[in-house]
């Protein structure tokens, strides 16, 4: 590991555009979030449906305009790049989606479809056929899988096949939205044990997008949380896990539901809804939600830093002041 | 159930095959096919099925009912029906699959650019599909034959001018549902040009649906052929065409009748056959298109 | 006597391969005011047994053998397509994993939760009033207003709650759950579900909920049934079976769910293998191809063994894995 980061996402916004003609305003789907990878290295972006993580996940791969911050890739700045210039950096940056087998193209061969990075990338002097099997055998399929469709494949080979295509142009970093959606809980292991293992070997960075903590505690070295748009903790995974420190982070690792019946739940509840983004709220944005919310917290924003809190929380913290109720 | 199926192994045996053999279980498809193939088999071998020249002329042996000598008989010039029967099917034939053809590919691609263009382009080819649309064929012929004067190329002028404002809007249709889709962001995140998106990902998709529906148009464009060489206004004499014979028959009707038979017969087993044939074909490939 | 109660259900499909045996030799009970889980990964026959229980199999599948008593009188199996519409609503309810599926997008609220009480001579006040109780009971704010609202104005949790409201409106005697919390987010799949607890009580009816997820099954049920390629392999209350698994399926399922891994770990567990060809089922075991105990008697078909009060595991080696501890 050296201590360039490969990724560096810097106060990165990401604006829509809303309403009609006469009153335009804007929602920010990211509000401004920072945070490197540094190579070998894994992040994850943790937050729940509505969070912004798929939107920040696609302005890092320029799927998406930012409209105000700075992303830059292996040094160089990639947030104000044309579409030919972009595409040289998507050569070194890649990107998997949710469904395994939606994002697999319906009419095409599992081989046509691991080997096209190389004919978007020029394949000038490779065997197709042979970086197809190469690539097949490395993420755990056998080779002949090259003539089936995507439709003909379980969910988990189907990841796999999308897993072989993302590391195809040997990627310096490859960012993987929900890589365990739709999966079954036995081959979910399978899926992040392989990326894992390939990140290890190939020494690649990662982001890894996910609703799910616990995918994340065995995976990622660091991880962020995010709630409407903003990162209200970031830190080493471990720590986290131990000592969560937002509430939201706290609420969300002790809404786990595990399978043992006898398990005594000091489950942290989170009151009402989450806000929408077109009405964001005052002070603290989780003060709505927040079981240990106070006065403070209604009418001051907290101050930036690795945990969005006035009073975060502190191991063996009190229980919630209030009572909560749905 | 479709998630137990889902995970069973799969089979080797291609996609074409299953649908052919599911096609032969279909009794109404395979009806279809025996008429098609019977016509395409008499178009195809005309000049082996009978020694006639359909366009040869013989004063002596005029309206002539069938005969040994001929076997559907002759018309008003003493030609030879069945010649003039099977050759009139290659002008059908070949009118239909040339116009059908050009008119998938215009309307595959001007489907593509109005489904995965900017939104005031596809704005604007909707609104010129739609005036196409709105104008009646008949009407469409007259003017382009005014301008053309009556020949097989208008007619393939006029069934590609009908046909494709209608495939160009099932292509963007298709397009823009399918270019949201995740496949498509996964090609433009790995890089992809606009134009291998629309080559290799999205055409694939919307090819198959349409190629199955312009089966089924087949027989509206034999229709439109035999309409138009009826009304003068296509193919030109002396060449035979199902249309033109039904128009020398329609003279006589009530003397020789065998001539607009002979004409009629031809378009009705021909379209029955392509309907067929068509439909059977839709809900063996593509069950969700059913009652298209 | 339990409220639904199935014994040798074997449900086929034909396919053009030939047919598939989709559900086999099915057998459990779902008694009265108990909340049973079914688990089970994709392609284990969850939905074909929801489908054959409501009479709602594709035109290509068939009970072949085998009984579904509901309520102890009514042969689900037997009933014409009518008996099986009066009985699926108001007294058999559906909660799906989409809850657009129940809403219709074009009434209100309101509207909808008038139009499913049709049966009863109530006035409309009653009923709304009735709409108006059920949506507080769900906990839905502003119960009132709600009602003149449309789906679409609701979040994904609430929706599901309504769903939920409407599904348990007319007092259901069962109440089948198919993956209902799937789509929702970790906080609020954890309220969703002390929700459907606190009803389930509230009404006192049956629930069969459907589930992969483990953890849900063991924070909701009482019992449990575990399903693996169309098969119960296992079958016992919420307690026994995910204390004492008896089936080798049961237990690497268990080891799997990441929520039970609290060290760190790089290596997760995983069950490797595919299911096998329901058209072609080997003649021993389902499990045995992906199954790490191997022995003798796997090639032979598998006999329920009991292992104790109501709990039952399809293995002949379960005496045996039921007494290892679970790792992890």
């Amino acid at each position: 590991m050296t201590d360039a980061p490969i990724l560096s996402v810097d106060d990165v916004q990401v604006a829509f555009p809303v309403g009609g003609l006469m009153k335009r305003s804007a929602i920010l789907g990211v509000a401004g979030v920072s945070f490197s990878v540094r190579p070998g290295e894994t992040f994850a972006l943790v937050g729940e449906s509505g969070s912004g993580k798929t939107t920040l996940a696609r302005a890092i791969n320029g799927l998406q305009a930012i409209s105000r911050g700075t992303i830059t890739f292996d040094g160089d700045r990639i947030d104000n790049l044309n579409k030919a210039q972009m595409k040289a950096v998507r050569k070194r940056m890649s990107m998997m989606f949710q469904d395994p087998v939606g994002s697999l193209s319906p009419r095409m061969t599992v081989g046509d479809l691991v080997t096209e990075p190389f004919r978007i990338h020029g394949a000038e002097g490779r065997d197709l056929r042979a970086e197809a099997a190469r690539l097949l055998t490395l993420v755990g399929l056998p080779a002949d899988f090259a003539t089936r469709y995507p439709h003909q494949l379980s969910g988990g080979q189907a990841r796999r096949v999308g897993v072989a295509r993302a590391i195809a142009l040997d990627p310096a970093l490859i960012i993987a939205d929900e890589p365990t959606a739709g999966l079954d809980v036995s081959v979910q292991g399978e899926v992040l044990n392989l990326l894992n293992d390939l990140r290890e070997r190939l020494g690649l960075a990662m982001v890894i997008i996910t609703h799910n903590l616990h995918v994340v505690h065995h995976v990622a070295d660091r991880t962020a949380v995010m709630y409407l748009g903003r990162f209200v903790e970031i830190g080493e995974t471990e720590e986290m896990f131990a000592n969560p420190h937002h509430p939201y982070t706290a609420a969300l690792l002790s809404a786990n539901p595990e399978p043992d019946p006898d398990k005594v739940h000091d489950r942290i509840t989170l009151p009402a809804e989450v806000p929408s983004l077109l009405a964001r709220p005052e002070g603290c944005e989780f003060h709505t939600r927040c079981p240990w919310g106070k006065e403070k917290c209604r009418v001051e924003a907290p101050p930036p830093g690795d945990v969005a809190c006035h009073f975060p929380l502190e191991p063996g913290a009190d229980p919630p002041i209030t009572e909560p109720a749905l | 159930m479709s998630e137990a199926a889902s995970n069973a192994p799969v089979p080797q045996s291609s996609e074409w095959m299953r649908s052919l053999k599911r096609l032969l279980r279909e009794p109404l498809g395979v009806f279809g096919l025996a008429l098609v193939l019977l016509v395409i088999f008499g178009a195809v071998f005309a000049d082996f099925l009978t020694q006639w020249d359909p366009t040869r002329i013989n004063p002596r042996v005029r309206f002539e009912g069938p005969s040994g000598e001929h076997l559907l008989g002759t018309d008003q010039l003493g030609r030879d029906l069945l010649a003039r029967v099977l050759h009139g099917g290659r002008i059908a034939l070949y009118v239909a699959l040339v116009s059908t053809a050009i008119s998938l590919a215009v309307g595959i691609v001007l489907g593509l650019i109005a489904g995965y263009g900017p939104r005031w382009l596809d704005n604007l080819m909707i609104l010129v599909f739609d005036a196409m649309k709105s104008f009646p064929t008949v009407m469409l012929a007259l003017a382009l034959v005014t301008i053309t004067g009556p020949s097989l190329t208008a007619v393939i002028l006029v069934v590609i001018l009908v046909n494709v404002p209608g495939y160009a809007r099932i292509v963007r249709t298709q397009t823009i549902a399918i270019k949201t889709s995740e496949f498509v962001t996964a090609a433009q995140s790995a890089g992809a040009s606009t134009a291998r998106i629309l080559r290799v990902h999205i055409m694939p998709n919307v090819i198959g649906p349409l190629v199955i529906l312009a089966s089924m148009d087949i027989p509206v464009v034999i229709a439109i052929e035999a309409g138009m060489s009826f009304l003068g206004l296509g193919v030109r004499p002396p060449t035979p065409s199902w249309g033109s014979i039904l128009n020398d028959g329609f003279a006589q009707i009530r003397e020789t009748p065998w001539i607009a038979i002979a004409g009629g017969i031809p378009i009705i087993v021909t379209t029955l056959g392509f309907t067929f044939l068509g439909e059977t074909l839709r809900d063996v490939f593509d069950p969700r298109l059913k009652g298209r | 006597m339990s409220t639904l109660s199935i014994s040798g259900l074997n449900v086929f499909f034909s396919t053009e391969d030939g047919p598939l045996h989709a559900l086999k030799d099915v057998a459990f009970e779902v008694p009265e005011r108990k909340i049973v889980g079914i688990v089970g990964e994709s392609g284990c026959g969850k939905s074909t047994l929801i489908n054959a229980i409501l009479g709602l199999l594709a035109d290509n599948g068939e009970v072949r053998s085998g009984q579904i008593l509901f309520e102890g009188s009514h042969e689900l199996t037997q009933l014409s397509k009518v008996e099986m519409q009066n009985l699926r609503g108001p007294r058999i309810s559906t909660v799906f994993q989409d809850p657009m599926g129940a809403l219709n997008p074009v009434l209100s609220v309101g509207q909808q939760m008038v139009n499913i009480q049709y049966r009863d001579d109530a006035s409309k006040a009653q009923k709304a009033a009735r709409a108006v109780e059920m949506l507080q009971l769900v906990r839905i704010p502003d119960a009132e207003s709600a009602l003149g609202r449309y789906p679409h104005q609701f979040s994904g949790g609430m929706k599901q709650r309504i769903a939920i409201a409407m599904a348990l409106m007319m007092e259901p005697a069962l109440l089948i759950a198919d993956e209902p919390t799937t789509a929702l987010d970790a906080t609020l799949e954890v309220t969703t579900i002390e929700l459907l607890k606190d009803l389930q009580k509230k009404i006192g009816c049956s629930v069969m909920f459907i589930s992969h997820h483990l953890g849900v099954i063991a924070e909701l049920c009482d019992d449990v049934v575990v399903m693996y390629a169309g098969e119960v392999v296992e079958r016992g209350t919420v307690r026994d079976v995910f204390h004492a698994p008896g089936h080798p399926y049961t237990r690497r399922l268990l080891e799997c769910d990441p929520a039970r891994q609290t060290e760190r770990t790089r290596i997760l567990p995983t069950i490797p293998g595919e299911i096998p060809d329901l058209r072609a089922r080997p003649q021993g075991c389902v499990f045995a191809a992906r199954c790490l105990q191997q022995h003798l008697g796997c090639d032979q078909p598998q006999v329920e063994q009991n292992l104790g009060h109501d709990h039952a595991a399809r293995c002949n080696l379960a005496d045996e894995v039921s007494n290892q501890e679970v790792s992890a």
